[in-house]
């Protein structure tokens, strides 16, 4: 597993493509011959990279939006990231 | 397929611009009958298919051919790709694009660049290629679309000629920078088909092979992303072929045909419709290629009653059709198809002979044609 610090800042890699599926209904992210439909949570975690917002700094904003304890969400958060990069859809920039 | 249930859309679609090509390897997925320039669809019908795509539901393209470059309009297609919101991805052999092209390509808001590799070798590659110096080129455009930022993927079809470099293709791989590296076992359709007897290995170099993907997967997990394509006449299940026919993608061809997979012409007796004559929408849903083998009601009993019938979709039809004369029988790859050990024979056979590449090649035109 990747070790992701909460000062790392994430960003999507060029090539990799947050975009709503309108005939289907959802989210997905396009990546090379890939395509990763998203879970409503996934979007919302995912939709937060902007690519200059660090780990921690999401992790505050998501505790704002699910009211629930950050120690569950950063560790939510982490592994999610964690998965993503192996993927290689997103990276620590 | 079940009577109730509409089909889904489709997801990918491969544009097979041109069937023109500078290489001629042997194991080519396209036919054997391969469609001339002046068949090509025009750019205007390729954007309107693209546009229709999109508005069905489709969310990538892949840009493919022969080799696509060859085609002037290229930018202008990648360009309709995104403005239709499409994820494109360009599938090349990378001898015939420069660095100012490319450039055109990316600012064209190209996604992705997948770039065959035949050898990991100049002398592996050229060979099989029947190119020289092309893997030198291949090499050098590589270095372009990183040096660019784009996404690279290495795509290395897998036969009895380079089987032994797979460890080379990956170690290519992270030299060149590619994010993902696709190790495909070649399919015996088209060409390939035609080539069996020059290109199948034999079951343990199959799993000689299989553990060496395994192993460098392990080792560069998160540095580079390794899919396998394993062959299958040497296995006990079928693959999942194409996802389930006319369920996840369609593939059209330079002239427009609108097909279920490349080989689907394979089958005599289906009807095709093309772009020229009908809307991309109306040929997914209504056309009758795509519902001949759509969904499980078609299956045999075998299929029928079998739990993975939703996993493996029967298998493939084109393979059904050519190795036991019926594309509705069971996938003849399948343990439970009584055809099964003749495959596995005939695998073993062609594995242990010695016959030499037919390079992919347009026909002679016959007379007045």
């Amino acid at each position: 597993m990747t070790a992701i610090q909460e000062s790392d800042i994430v960003r999507l890699p060029r090539g990799v493509r947050l975009r709503e599926d309108k005939q289907r209904g959802g989210w997905v992210l396009l990546a090379p011959e890939r395509v990763f439909q998203l879970d409503d949570i996934a979007q919302t975690v995912v939709s937060e990279v902007d690519g200059e917002r660090s780990v921690g700094t999401i992790i505050d904003r998501l505790c704002d939006t699910y009211q629930a304890p950050r120690e569950r969400i950063a560790e939510d958060v982490t592994a999610m990231f964690a998965g993503l990069i192996e993927k290689r859809v997103l990276e620590i920039a | 397929m079940a009577s109730s249930e509409v089909p889904q859309p489709p997801m990918g679609m491969l544009a097979e611009l041109t069937h023109r090509c500078p290489l001629q390897c042997p194991y080519c997925s396209n036919p054997v009958a391969l469609e001339r320039r002046r068949q090509e669809l025009d750019t205007a019908t390729w954007q309107r298919v693209f546009a229709e795509a999109s508005e069905m539901g489709v969310l990538q393209v892949h840009l493919s051919g022969g080799e696509p470059a060859l085609r002037p309009d290229l930018p202008e297609l990648v360009q309709a790709c995104a403005d239709a919101g499409l994820y494109s991805n360009l599938i090349t052999a990378g001898v015939n694009i420069d660095r100012a092209r490319l450039e055109t390509l990316a600012d064209a808001g190209l996604d992705h660049v997948q770039l065959s590799v035949q050898g990991a070798t100049p002398e592996v590659t050229d060979h099989i290629a029947n190119m020289a110096g092309a893997h030198a080129r291949k090499r050098a455009f590589a270095a372009e679309v990183t040096a660019l930022g784009l996404p690279l993927t290495l795509n290395a079809v897998i036969h009895r000629a380079n089987l032994h470099q797979i460890d080379d293709f990956v170690e290519l791989a992270i030299e060149l920078g590619a994010r993902r590296l696709e190790i495909a076992h070649a399919q015996y359709y088209g060409w390939a088909l035609v080539n069996r007897a020059a290109l199948m290995p034999s079951r343990e170099q199959v799993m000689s092979a299989l553990e060496r993907v395994e192993a460098a997967r392990e080792r560069l997990q998160g540095r580079l992303v390794i899919d396998a394509v394993v062959p299958d006449y040497h296995a006990r299940l079928p693959k999942p072929c194409m996802n389930g026919w006319g369920r996840q993608s369609l593939n059209v061809t330079p002239s427009g045909k609108v097909l279920p997979c490349h080989a689907a012409e394979t089958i005599p007796h289906l009807e095709f419709w093309n772009v020229a004559d009908h809307g991309l929408q109306e040929i997914w849903y209504d056309s009758p290629a795509f519902n001949a083998y759509r969904g499980t009601d078609w299956m045999p009993e075998t299929c029928q009653s079998c739990e993975r019938k939703e996993i493996d979709w029967g298998g493939c039809r084109c393979q059904a059709l050519m190795l036991t004369g019926d594309a509705a029988q069971m996938d003849p790859v399948c343990e439970k198809s009584p055809y099964h050990d003749e495959v596995q024979t005939l695998a073993v056979l062609d594995a242990a002979g010695d016959a030499d590449f037919t390079y992919r090649r347009f026909a002679r035109m016959p007379e007045g044609a």
